[in-house]
């Protein structure tokens, strides 16, 4: 049977976002114990959004056709997917990249907002629907841009610049591919079914398209910024932040046998879909969840990087679940990182493990958010975090990782 | 090691015990099976919306219920449920909204169609600004929050969920036209970590709308020959000039073997084992050696723990564009070696078309039922050969043959690659 259990170690970590570029940047961003970076407030109001700092994309995407043929949502996570490569020393290493599989948590790619707009308009103008096939668009869209609107095509893109080809799967389903994506990374990994896997996700916030998919769901925050525990008053939602969070998973002794080190060791990983239909659900869902992935830990300080989108009831229901804990003597010490990067949506989860890994290989977590009124210090060494994810809409995850002893050089 | 229940390494044999299909040629596998060992054609010429104009005017479609207008979302949900209600029945599992294991899906894109867009469009006054801002004034009036499911990439995996009670979050996937064979191979790989027993695998999808059949017609893969319809899809022809679009959905439950001779239910298939190799030569064609294709037909033999002389039967991807017919032969003649011209091959695509991300669980379907009833469907509009593919097509009618294992392969943009080994009893 394939479940040896193999114990699975962070050894690479991408990210991009609006905090910057790779691991220092978002570590020295939540160490200033600020607030926000980069939000726009005007370009998409009434709602606001963290934009991506500015990339020199071809730093990782050296062919110019190659940055052609894909739009910024993939420009992001293959830039994303390459640092993490880099990070864990598998970057060029042809023999290894010909055995990493890929995991990529994906939405779509974007419309061409002109060409729509221009559909649009000649529909209402001639009250003909079936205008835009026969007229518009075969002229107007670009077949490099139905390219970069396929889901899986992120995922190609990565084997195609980095040549990450053992396996290629791309989950859907907003949070839940990002929660999807890590547990099937981590269980193929604990059962010796893969021994090393790139995985994550990318957001490009900076779209209407994607504001409108949002919106119908009645999802977005719509006024100034608020840390995302303090939106509920006024109904909840989320501030979309653009982003790209890869990691490198890895077999513990398949690291040990070229040399690589670890940020941490995820020691366990669980999801669910709560139904939604009842207050306390989702509430429900997390105790059950907590209840598999710290089994036996007794009471102590307990670090958490919560994934709260700040949509309701899903961020209230958590935060509940989080002031549980202290009467199950759990003293929790939460950071809400969508509260300074925004709200990720597929790489969010992914997101969240990365900055935990990061976290521990320093022994030290972040302080909390400036404005932030329930996130608490925490001055002890962090030798555990857990990683929380709950959907916007759907799915609930938890994982929790662990300091390990021969970790990198912080 | 290998016995009934567990395979030649020591892992759970993983078992199929139901089986669901709806195609252009029928909904269920007995609508199905006679059209297709019939050699009949499920293309025609696309009534949904007009065509005039457009360069291919064909698809293999499946009628929405009367009355009832098209939407991409409800008519890939509505064929889902079919498929995966058929399967259920047959396997004989679990009681009714309570599926004793979890779902893996794939689907079709999950985006507003233009009639969607038009009515948002109209709802808001011209002064909210122009294309989205105007779109974005008109769902904030909350009147359209019932279009959430269309653009949730997770509302078809949710709705089959709450339909059949599945365990668990549902997995949703796309690796392009191989996805149907992605949850297969995941489910296999979840029951093999023992983290399951029995699982759903179902691919959808029902995306013949006029955006559709543009972006791919702007790519150059559809076949223009429209007429007559059914004699468009034509895989390994000389005269191949591309795939043709069609719907379908296929679902299997797999089960350990174990689990399903506990419960006293009939194996109607094995899965052997599966394997992958991502490409990473070009976004739409593969390796001009072939080697990816190649990798995934080897890694699924290693897999299955088999050689390619124990393969009887090949359901080929086949789409009948240029492209893929010919680096799939190169790569089978690589396999199959000296038996490349021996091992009969069909390409089910030339009478029920491409069903994308359908395609890989619809075509399982296939093979499995090929196996079982001793026939294998033909490729049909085989009537000029590629002169440089020498493969043993199943030419124009169905043949009778006792299939006792298939390679089931499936390709995708992007570079996916997903191959299955399937068989008729555990060896």
């Amino acid at each position: 049977m394939d479940n040896p259990t193999q114990e699975v170690w962070v050894t690479g970590i991408g990210l991009l976002s609006c905090a910057g570029e790779g691991t220092a940047a978002h570590m020295g961003a939540f160490d200033q114990g600020v607030g926000p970076a980069h939000i726009d407030t005007q370009g998409f109001a009434p709602y606001p959004v963290h934009t991506l700092a500015a990339i020199d994309m071809s730093r990782q995407i050296a062919k110019k056709s190659d940055l052609r043929q894909m739009e910024r949502w993939q420009h992001i996570g293959v830039y994303a997917a390459g640092l993490a490569l880099e990070d864990a020393g598998i970057a060029h290493q042809a023999h290894l990249l010909a055995e990493t599989h890929l995991i990529v948590a994906a939405g779509s790619g974007e419309r061409d907002a002109s060409v729509d707009a221009k559909v649009l308009e000649a529909i209402v103008a001639r009250g003909d629907t079936e205008l835009s096939a026969k007229e518009i668009l075969p002229t107007a869209l670009r077949p490099t841009l139905f390219l970069a609107q396929l889901s899986n095509l992120l995922a190609g893109n990565i084997s195609i610049v980095h040549n990450v080809t053992a396996s290629s799967r791309t989950f859907m389903g907003e949070e839940m591919a990002g929660l999807s994506a890590i547990e099937n990374a981590v269980r193929r990994i604990a059962a010796g079914q893969a021994q090393i896997i790139l995985v994550g996700g990318a957001l490009n916030a900076e779209r209407k398209d994607l504001l409108l998919g949002y919106e119908l769901g009645c999802n977005l925050w719509p006024g100034d910024y608020a840390p995302v525990w303090q939106r509920h008053t006024a109904g909840g939602g989320l501030i979309p932040g653009s982003a790209g969070a890869f990691l490198v998973l890895e077999a513990r002794a398949h690291a040990q046998e070229r040399g690589a080190r670890p940020y941490a060791s995820v020691r366990a990983i669980a999801t669910d879909r709560a139904r939604r239909s009842e207050p306390g659900q989702i509430r429900r869902i997390l105790q059950q969840l907590f209840r598999q992935v710290v089994p036996d830990l007794t009471p102590m300080p307990l670090a958490i990087l919560s994934g709260a989108s700040g949509t309701e009831p899903a961020t209230q229901e958590e935060r509940d679940f989080l002031n549980n804990l202290d009467t199950d003597g759990f003293t929790p010490a939460v950071r809400a990182f969508g509260s300074r990067l925004g709200h990720t949506v597929e790489a969010h989860f992914p997101l969240g493990i990365a900055l935990a890994a990061l976290a521990l290989n320093r022994g030290a977590l972040f302080p909390p958010s400036a404005g932030d009124i329930f996130e608490d210090a925490m001055t002890t060494q962090v030798e555990r975090i857990l990683v929380t994810g709950v959907g916007h809409w759907r799915g609930e995850g938890m994982a929790l990782l662990e300091r390990v002893d021969v970790g990198r050089a912080s | 090691m290998r016995s009934l229940t567990l395979d030649s390494r020591g892992r759970p044999r993983i078992v199929v015990t139901g089986m669901g299909l709806v195609t252009s040629l029928g909904w269920g596998k007995s609508e199905n099976w006679p059209r297709l060992i019939a050699g009949q054609s499920g293309i025609a010429h696309i009534t949904r919306f007009p065509t005039d104009g457009l360069k291919t005017t064909i698809a293999g479609t499946i009628a929405t219920p009367n009355g009832t207008a098209y939407s991409a979302y409800t008519h890939s949900l509505r064929i889902a449920e079919s498929a995966a209600d058929e399967a259920i029945q047959q396997a004989g599992i679990g009681t009714p909204g309570r599926f004793p294991g979890p779902l893996f899906i794939a689907t079709p894109p999950s985006e507003l169609e233009w009639p969607q867009l038009s009515r948002l469009y109209a709802h808001a006054e011209p002064a909210a600004g122009e294309g989205y801002r105007r779109l974005l004034a008109a769902a904030r009036t909350r009147a359209f929050d019932e279009l959430h499911h269309d653009v949730a990439f997770a509302s078809i995996a949710d709705a089959m969920q709450r339909r059949f009670g599945t365990h668990g979050e549902p997995l949703s996937l796309c690796t392009a036209c191989a996805s149907g064979a992605s949850t297969i191979q995941l489910a296999m790989e979840r029951l093999r970590r023992g983290e399951a027993e029995a699982a759903l695998c179902v691919g959808t999808d029902a995306t013949v709308h006029p955006e559709g059949l543009v972006r791919f017609s702007l790519l150059s893969a559809l076949s223009t020959r429209n007429d007559p319809p059914e004699a468009a899809s034509r895989p390994f022809s000389k005269s191949r000039d591309g795939f043709v679009i069609a719907e379908g959905a296929g679902a299997v439950v797999v089960e350990t073997y174990e689990h399903a001779r506990a419960r006293g239910a009939k194996p109607l298939g094995v899965v052997m084992g599966a394997g992958e190799k991502a490409d990473c030569y070009h976004r739409t064609r593969s390796k001009p050696d072939g080697s990816a294709i190649i990798g995934a037909i080897t890694k699924a033999l290693a897999d299955a723990d088999v050689t390619s002389n124990d393969i009887d039967h090949v359901n080929a991807h086949g789409t009948s564009t240029p492209e893929n017919d010919k680096m799939e032969w190169l790569s089978l003649a690589h396999v199959l070696g000296p038996r490349k011209h021996a091992v009969p091959v069909t390409s089910n695509k030339s009478q029920i078309g491409h069903t994308l991300i359908a395609a890989g669980a619809v075509e399982a379907v296939i093979a499995l039922m090929t196996m079982n009833e001793g026939v294998i469907p033909p490729t049909i509009n085989h009537h000029e050969p590629d002169p440089e593919i020498h493969l043993d097509v199943v030419s124009n009618t169905a043949r009778t043959a006792q299939v006792r294992s298939v390679l089931s392969n499936s390709f995708g943009f992007g570079g996916q690659n997903v191959c299955l080994v399937l068989a008729a009893e555990p060896w």
